[in-house]
């Protein structure tokens, strides 16, 4: 979230389209109810189905599952067809005015510079035309043909009403009614908040479709307010910490970036991460990178990282493709190219798409290790329970180990949530059995991997041998002594340069925050936006202090945001080129004639005058960007792609069927069923009586949702003569379900294009573990294409057929 | 939070006597409005926990009412009802929260032969007494709301407490304590009534004209109230009674002399199982009020 759950009472409208906050979100979803009823603020749910958040909302409109592109870019075309854009924001606060290099060009749902065979973009083609100055070319009167702002105008023509409608099923009246309703937030003094989760991230253009949200909140002027924001709501209690300390394959804590093969040494890898002020006298935040990414070597490799040897820059890992993510993992493992898995706090068999060719990529490998505090699926992957999970124990040869975990109520430490809040919590329980912390066991591992490694040798030991390892007790780290890790410390004394003698940093404290690290070695700091959780001043994140002036919604004293305790990113765009609030009602922070001050941490230096310096410092440009040059592996601005399986043709570009650069493994692309065969569209998600594939195992969860079930309207029940409560199959390219029916009128038919569409819902949380009722996995279903920037895959959007059919066999 | 004086009795089943009427300023009641509820479950789950009651894993029958009704360990049940408004032509998803609702004049505890087998305390709340229940089911066709439900393990009527247990703790309920939404509100009665005029209030607002407080008069009204979108049709939420009022046949056997009253007792029983065998428990129709208005009358 850019804002907090907390911050949600403020706004005027919430937007809820891409989620299911009621449904997974439950607890967060009394700020909603606070805002309406204290300040009248307006629900709208935008939702294949009527959702539990559809039953409180004020308004509904239905849209077929992977159409959110063409209805915002819809909406952005309303916007500024009706002047409903806050221009001084827009003008001074967005890329609106750069001017975009000649020989850009869009045509038939392609940018330039596409190499069909790589499904690629290059992506140079993108930049920004650069003055002699060096910087890029502006025209603030917004009249240049290819400023961002025309381009904009220009890529959203197309998307009438009509064409929303003929591609989403979303009735004119209904969307331009949402239209209009958003459209009124470009005013200074309303604001709306998106809420969003997996319902637009699990596409194979997920990316794009949160890029499209941010566009649209930039030129309404929601961006840094309170009761605005771009509002990701997190399905996992800390996943947000989990995306923070970069357990992706391709990131190290803090969102720095692993080195690439080509990266051959820290000059090269450093070079490309020059991040240079686009505009003059513009702040680049991630020009401190250096300091970032030295203090995180300081605080892996400890001593053996030193100046002559770049830090033990050659010791990290040096990616040969783009990322190991899971679908890459799986592929890999199905080859037999992978042979040894440590699943920590994961399902993948019901998690990941394609539940047959993860079970058979599963009996591929010599070992699977198994962490969690749950006997999971994954764990009995070679288990034969009938038609559930079909398999011949004695055929599988994968040796696999189960390690029993503690839950987070049996273990000390933080959870980052969604407002991106650090929260301490202490054990609640004695773990029970063999359980052990996760750190316990990593420990165990890494000590003795290390002490192989020492013995063995092998091809590159030192990269293993000289990792830190600081812990009182080298087999049992304390949460807290991780936690002081991460926060980061100082190496060396460091004097003051302004005043000779004083020292500006002491020998063996902790840092205060990210403000003080150094790329010279005398700090160490293990993931820098985390750095104040744990200081001086001590365990910042235990802090229970709910004391709120003004009701402000900020907390600052309750444990410890991310970062520096910010709780609004961007909060400096709330005030004008001035510095002046643009809503004085909304006031975070505010210019005083010397420096920043209000209620947030300001997300600016307090000191940076507010007609010069811009507030989006984590950009070059120094501004919000409408448009992208080279971030977005898929295009500048988002289009709409049809799912790659969809029961319409794409009609934009008819050739066009799905996102051009998304990545597809070869047998994959012969694993998408087409319309024809399999006539409805589908979508998976969560219920609120469950938590994935855990709360099954719990007998009241399990009780109050005890059946794998998929929902289907009454119109596709009466053709497929198929009774609620009876057993339907389910069918795609990639495997078979049964499960019960519910029929209802929640889910309606749709017309797209001049085509009905069915819509077949199908909640995920059924397995053969657990006291819930044995289930198929809705992923037996599901495709193996992810999104093309980050490759989330594609749960949300693919093709099935159903019948009605017999109780599955007893397992 | 104030204490109830939950131990308090003001009634109690088949008694001549009660204890000497205690200070009543101090009723109680719980809040329910249905506009604010998202149908999470966290209040059943909050429930089965408390109690620490088990239901067995069901199956789905098509709907998301799960178990399918109230059942001797499920003291309270979200119910969901699918409706397409015909004036608005909105599909709404109503979702209400079912158990019992305490009522100040209450049909269960009237019907029950069983001395001290239901008590209804200062405080307001109707609790079952388990030591002095007798599995009769009276109760069942007693209360106009079809809450009560008889154990075929130990053969005791069961139903929700208000968390009485609770409450002689200042502890508020265990549902409204759950509830993330604060649709499940718990306060004295005065304050909640209260609260319930605001939320209507705010609810007229949004634009249904119709919204309102459902503390029905023909039970004296609620220590479980509700508040509705559409407070002029209870019955769109899952069947809530329109206007409840306790069976004749309860009335009217709770009326007559004590002594006589053993024989008319066996009497009603009798056409209130008849009428549960053919009907089903809850509704009083027409035909069965007159049949009662008959009995009372000593018409047969
Ligand atoms: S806990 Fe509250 S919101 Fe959830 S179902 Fe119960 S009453 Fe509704």
């Amino acid at each position: 979230m850019t804002n907090s759950w907390t911050d949600i009472k403020n706004t005027d409208l919430v937007l809820i389209m891409g989620g299911n906050a009621a449904e997974a979100h439950p607890c967060g979803f009394k700020g909603i109810i606070e805002a309406r009823n204290t300040r009248g603020a307006k629900l709208i749910v935008v939702d294949p189905r009527f959702t539990r958040s559809a039953s409180v909302a004020d308004y509904y409109a239905p849209i077929r599952q992977g159409t959110d592109i063409a209805f915002l870019l819809g909406v952005i075309k309303y916007c500024i067809e009706n002047d409903k854009v806050q221009w001084e924001y827009t003008k001074n606060y967005t890329n609106a005015s750069f001017i975009v290099g000649e020989g850009f060009t869009y045509s038939d749902g392609l940018f330039s510079g596409y190499d069909e065979a790589k499904r690629d973009y290059d992506r140079k083609g993108w930049s920004y035309e650069v003055g002699e100055d060096g910087f890029a070319k502006v025209d603030p009167t917004l009249q240049h043909p290819r400023c961002v702002w025309n381009l904009l105008k220009e890529h959203v023509k197309q998307y009438t009403p009509e064409l929303v409608e003929r591609i989403c099923g979303t009735p004119k009246d209904k969307f331009l009614h949402v239209a209009k309703a958003i459209s009124e937030t470009s005013a200074v003094d309303k604001a709306m908040t998106s809420m969003y989760a997996l319902g637009w991230t699990q596409h194979s253009k997920g990316s794009q479709n949160i890029r499209c949200m941010a566009i649209l909140q930039l030129i309404l002027g929601n961006m840094g307010l309170r009761g605005g924001g771009m509002n990701a709501l997190r399905g996992h209690s800390n996943i947000q910490g989990l995306t923070d300390l970069g357990l992706m394959s391709n990131l190290i804590p803090g969102y720095l970036t692993l080195p690439v093969e080509a990266d051959v040494d820290f000059a090269t890898y450093m070079g490309k991460r020059a991040f240079k002020p686009q505009r003059p006298g513009q702040v680049s935040y991630w020009q401190n990178y250096g300091k970032f990414f030295v203090s995180f070597l300081k605080s892996m490799y400890g001593t053996a990282a030193t100046k002559e040897n770049n830090f033990a820059y050659d010791y990290l890992p040096k990616m040969d493709v783009g990322s190991y993510d899971v679908l890459r993992a799986f592929e890999m493992m199905h080859q037999g190219k992978m042979n040894g898995y440590i699943c920590q706090g994961f399902n993948p068999l019901m998690s990941f798409p394609n539940k047959d060719k993860v079970r058979a990529a599963l009996g591929k490998l010599k070992f699977l290790v198994v962490m969690d505090p749950l006997k999971t699926e994954t764990a009995r992957f070679w288990e034969d329970h009938g038609e559930y999970n079909p398999n011949n124990p004695v055929d599988v040869k994968t040796a696999v180990f189960e390690l029993p975990t503690t839950t987070f109520a049996e273990d000390e430490g933080s959870l980052t949530n969604s407002s991106r809040w650090l929260q301490w919590h202490w054990a609640g329980a004695t773990p029970p059995g063999e359980a052990k912390t996760d750190t316990w066991i990593m420990a165990q591992l890494h000590l003795r991997l290390k002490a192989l490694y020492a013995k063995e040798g092998g091809a590159f030991p030192d990269a293993i041998t000289n990792l830190h390892w600081p812990y009182k007790n080298a087999a049992d780290p304390q949460p807290a002594e991780i936690a002081k890790e991460i926060n980061g410390y100082v190496l060396e004394d460091v004097e003051n340069p302004t005043e000779p003698g004083k020292k500006l940093l002491e020998k063996g404290k902790q840092v205060a925050g990210f403000g003080v690290l150094r790329d010279d070695g005398t700090t160490a700091c293990g993931c820098w936006i985390y750095s104040g959780c744990y200081n001086e001043a001590g365990n910042n994140m235990a802090r229970r202090d709910n004391k709120d002036p003004d009701n402000t919604g900020a907390y600052l004293t309750w444990a410890f945001s991310w970062p520096a305790n910010r709780r609004i990113l961007y909060n400096r765009a709330s005030a004008d080129l001035t510095g002046k609030p643009w809503d004085p009602k909304r006031k975070i922070i505010e210019w005083n004639g010397e420096k920043w001050s209000g209620y947030d941490v300001p997300d600016i230096a307090p000191t940076a005058k507010p007609d010069t310096i811009m507030p989006y410092i984590m950009t070059e440009e120094g501004v919000g960007r409408l448009w992208v040059r080279g971030l977005m592996k898929d295009g500048p601005f988002p289009v709409h792609y049809e799912p790659f399986e969809s029961p319409v043709v794409n009609v934009i570009a008819p050739k066009i069927q799905g996102n051009p650069a998304a990545r597809v493994f070869k047998g994959d692309m012969a694993n998408f069923g087409t319309a024809k065969d399999y006539p409805y569209a589908a979508v998976t998600y969560r219920l609120t009586e469950h938590f994935h594939y855990w709360s099954k195992h719990v007998s009241v969860n399990a009780m109050l949702q005890p059946e794998f079930f998929v929902e289907i309207s009454e119109a596709l029940a009466k053709e497929k003569k198929i009774e609620a409560g009876s057993w339907v199959r389910v069918w795609s390219m990639r495997g078979s379900v049964k499960a019960k029916a519910v029929v209802t009128k929640r889910i309606k038919p749709m017309q797209c294009d001049g085509k009905t569409v069915h819509i077949v819902g199908i909640p995920i949380h059924w397995g053969f573990m657990g006291a819930a009722k044995k289930g198929h996995g809705a992923n037996t279903l599901t495709p193996f294409v992810g999104d093309a920037n980050i490759e989330t895959p594609e749960y949300k959007a693919f093709l099935v057929n159903i019948e009605p059919t017999t109780p599955p066999a007893v397992a | 939070m104030t204490t109830f004086q939950p131990l308090d009795v003001v009634r109690r089943s088949a008694s001549v006597t009660t204890s000497p009427a205690p200070n009543r300023d101090v009723e109680v009641a719980k809040l329910i409005d249905v506009s604010k509820c998202i149908g999470c479950k966290a209040c059943q789950s909050a429930c089965l926990e408390w109690n620490d009651l088990k239901e067995p894993v069901g199956v789905n029958v098509g709907v998301y009412d799960n178990p399918h009704d109230l059942t001797p360990n499920t003291w309270t049940l979200m119910r969901f009802t699918e409706w397409e408004n015909p004036t608005s032509g909105n599909l709404e998803w109503l979702i209400r929260k079912d158990g019992c609702m305490h009522c100040e004049d209450p049909g269960c505890l009237k019907a029950c032969p069983a001395p001290g087998a239901i008590v209804q305390y200062a405080n307001g709340i109707v609790d079952f007494q388990k030591a002095n229940c007798i599995g009769c089911g009276y109760c069942v066709k007693g209360c106009p709301f079809n809450i009560p439900r008889i154990s075929q393990v130990d053969h005791k009527a069961y139903k929700c407490t208000l968390c009485s247990d609770r409450l002689a703790l200042g502890q508020q309920p265990a549902c409204a304590k759950a509830c993330p939404t604060s649709a499940i509100m718990f306060g004295t009665k005065a304050e909640m009534v209260a609260q319930a005029e605001k939320n209507v209030s705010i609810l007229k607002t949004r634009g249904f004209d119709k919204a309102g407080l459902y503390n029905p008069p023909g039970v004296g009204g609620t220590h479980v109230m509700y508040v509705l979108h559409h407070a002029d049709q209870p019955q769109l939420y899952a069947g809530l009674a329109n206007n409840p009022r306790i069976s004749p046949i309860v009335e009217m056997w709770k009326g007559v002399s004590k002594y006589a009253g053993m024989a008319v007792m066996g009497l009603a029983a009798l056409v209130g199982v008849a009428h549960y065998a053919i009907k089903g428990p809850n509704k009083v129709s027409d035909e069965d009020e007159a049949q009662a208005k008959r009995l009372a009358e000593g018409k047969s």
